[in-house]
């Protein structure tokens, strides 16, 4: 049974489609990463499926949580899912938090509005929410406003402040871009051990393969407003498939082995308004056919369980009999 | 090779917070550095925000007067800004931002944007600016069909080139990339990295190339500097650094880092905050998130040792756990 279950989930602003009908499930408890470039609709996914974008976009489609649509529903069957069952964190999270008001007053207002909690109770939930998300001596710092805060404490905040309403769902949209790389792996971190310790499942958002390879379970791959391969991520980055999929795993520098050459994917991001006809990675991609440049391919689950969008997939990378890991440059293509 | 550039003991401090009637608080930005740059080298900072990066690359290029300390361009004393001679002196060295929207002229073309500095030092006549225009575009990988485009129609990758473009204009000898790649996509950012590099060997540039994205300066990098609190922690060749670092806290960044493809297994997640430049620690200014620390870590200010051609500031450098035999000499 799955918690999160979007059908054919089509957005376009002022005409333009930026969404081609994403399917995606989410289990209980699962963590599951949402990787592309900028403008490919990773955001734009969940901020349709739960009502946060303009008026001015047209979202078509199905989203459901636990069997209850979302896609232009209510705002009041809308405001009992946001904040209390799925919650949401974002990249930048001192733009998140409001500056003239202390942080302890923030959290202390979503506690009242998901849980019912008023007065001392609730200083006492939002001192342990702080606790738990790692920040030191909670007590006393809980009436500091946000600036007293350094990014990667104001992103605790921002997650002990989802965590208020105790959702079964955590959308983190790129939620350590913003942060230095010894804040990240903490924030990273600190994301897996609450994920153990409530079982909440999480959705990730991010351009940072690696960042997804460490928190997650599973992972999609999104091009051009739509999901073009999607696998367990043990799959995935083994044997990626997807030419798009390989051509990010080959762009990424390595820390280890021979100082090399990086090997980039050209062209650019399409524009939505002008998309290729048939496969939208057929102008940047190597192994295109004619056929690609006509026809869109679908989303084909595979034997392996590995859902693909491509006619001409990368062969399966050769694992080999001692380790796991094989190198980029060792894929066949 | 011969140094280009000499920077000996920079210091840049900073007078911050003056309130009304209270004293002004002083933040050391970088505190007592020395740095040979020899011709034709990428050189890498990395180190977290507030360590300082930016600042030591404003001091290099002497957009920045240091407080203390002197960098010798050529073994000549880089003239104060705003002088004549230290007019002059731009030609041969350039800057690169992180932003490139923010580095252009929204209301200007690019080719009118490239053209800028060439009619500023006026180094050739009016009716050749076109042509050498359209032979930077071309080498930045710009179409000559978007001269006439203005920044706001192009992509962030395209717009990282024109900001290259222009920087080569007037083929300086010395670049400063400030997070250059920080902005852009995977894709993208690994085409503008190569680019930075056949330039840089096409060019004959010599390059400081400022960082957070580790695995980008290790292999665009011939040698790093691991920049903490506004001092040089560590320097060695980038294969050797990245291999195997020295100072822990090189170790906590370099484990720091997402590797596609492996879990969060034996990483060193470094506790606490990047330190405050306002509050330094005493002693070695890691010493509140470093996993050996000690009373003496406490107490006393390590200073840069050298060991086979690398340099390191921890006290704990004989008796980390993790070290073969060392010849330590007092750089």
């Amino acid at each position: 049974m799955s918690l999160v279950s979007i059908r054919d989930l089509k957005v376009s602003f002022d005409g333009v489609q930026v969404l081609h009908g994403i399917d995606l499930e989410i289990g209980e408890g699962e963590a599951v990463g949402l990787v592309g470039e900028s403008g490919c609709g990773k955001s734009v996914t969940w901020l349709a499926a739960l009502g946060l974008l303009p008026l001015k976009a047209a979202v078509s489609g199905s989203a459901k949580f636990a069997g209850q649509e979302l896609v232009n529903a209510p705002r009041t069957t809308l405001e009992t899912v946001r904040g209390g069952r799925i919650a949401m964190i974002f990249q930048d999270p001192s733009s998140s938090l409001n500056p003239v008001q202390r942080v302890g007053k923030q959290l202390i207002e979503s506690i009242r509005l998901h849980r019912g909690l008023k007065g001392a109770a609730a200083r006492v939930e939002a001192i342990r929410l702080m606790d738990l998300v790692g920040i030191p001596s909670a007590s006393t710092r809980i009436d500091l406003y946000p600036h007293e805060f350094s990014g990667g404490q104001c992103q605790r905040i921002m997650i002990a402040m989802a965590l208020a309403g105790e959702p079964d769902l955590l959308i983190a949209d790129e939620p350590t871009t913003a942060l230095d790389a010894t804040i990240q792996a903490q924030i990273l971190d600190l994301l897996a051990r609450i994920r153990e310790e409530t079982g909440m499942a999480m959705v990730f958002i991010s351009h940072d393969l690696g960042a997804v390879s460490a928190v997650c379970d599973r992972a999609a791959v999104m091009y051009a407003g739509r999901v073009v391969e999607q696998n367990g991520i043990r799959g995935l980055f083994e044997s990626p498939r997807h030419p798009y999929t390989v051509g990010l795993f080959q762009a990424i520098p390595q820390l280890d082995g021979p100082r090399q050459r990086l090997v980039p994917i050209y062209g650019t991001v399409p524009d939505p308004r002008h998309l290729p006809t048939g496969c939208s990675f057929s102008p940047r991609c190597t192994s295109a056919s004619d056929f690609c440049t006509s026809v869109q391919p679908g989303l084909v689950r595979q034997d392996d369980g590995c859902d693909l969008a491509c006619f001409n997939p990368a062969a399966h990378a050769v694992v080999p009999a001692y380790g796991h890991s094989v190198k980029t440059t060792e894929y066949v293509r | 090779m011969s140094v280009l550039l000499k920077a000996s003991r920079l210091c840049q401090r900073y007078t911050t917070g003056k309130k009304l009637f209270g004293k002004p608080s002083t933040v050391t930005a970088v505190d007592g550095i020395d740095l040979e740059i020899r011709a034709g080298e990428i050189v890498g900072v990395v180190g977290e925000s507030g360590s300082g990066k930016s600042t030591l690359g404003r001091m290099l290029l002497g957009i920045e007067a240091p407080t203390d300390g002197e960098v010798l361009w050529q073994g000549a004393l880089m003239p104060m800004p705003a002088t004549p001679k230290w007019r002059a002196l731009r030609r041969d060295m350039q800057l690169i931002f992180q932003d490139p929207l923010a580095a252009l002229d929204r209301r200007m073309t690019i080719a009118d944007q490239i053209a800028e500095p060439l009619e500023i030092h006026r180094l050739m006549p009016r009716e050749q600016i076109g042509a050498r225009v359209m032979e930077l575009m071309e080498k930045v990988g710009l179409r000559a069909d978007q001269a006439d485009r203005y920044p706001l129609e192009l992509s962030g990758g395209q717009r990282q080139r024109v900001v290259i473009a222009r920087a080569l204009a007037m083929s300086p000898k010395f670049l400063v990339c400030d997070e250059p790649v920080s902005a852009l996509d995977v894709s993208i950012q690994a085409q503008v990295v190569n680019l930075l590099y056949d330039l840089q060997q096409d060019e004959d540039l010599t390059m400081v190339f400022i960082s957070h994205d580790l695995k980008v300066v290790r292999n665009l990098c011939d040698r790093v500097v691991v920049m903490y609190l506004g001092r040089i922690v560590e320097e060695g060749s980038a294969e050797e650094i990245f291999a195997r670092p020295l100072h822990p806290y090189t170790q906590a960044l370099v484990s720091s880092v997402p590797q596609a493809g492996t879990g969060m297994t034996n990483r060193i997640v470094l506790q606490g905050e990047p330190p405050n430049p306002a509050a330094r620690p005493s002693g070695c200014a890691f010493h509140p998130r470093c996993r050996f620390a000690d009373a003496a870590c406490k107490a006393k200010v390590p200073s840069l040792m050298r060991d086979n051609g690398r340099l390191a500031a921890c006290l704990k450098l004989r008796t980390l756990p993790f070290q073969d035999e060392k010849q330590l000499t007092h750089a």
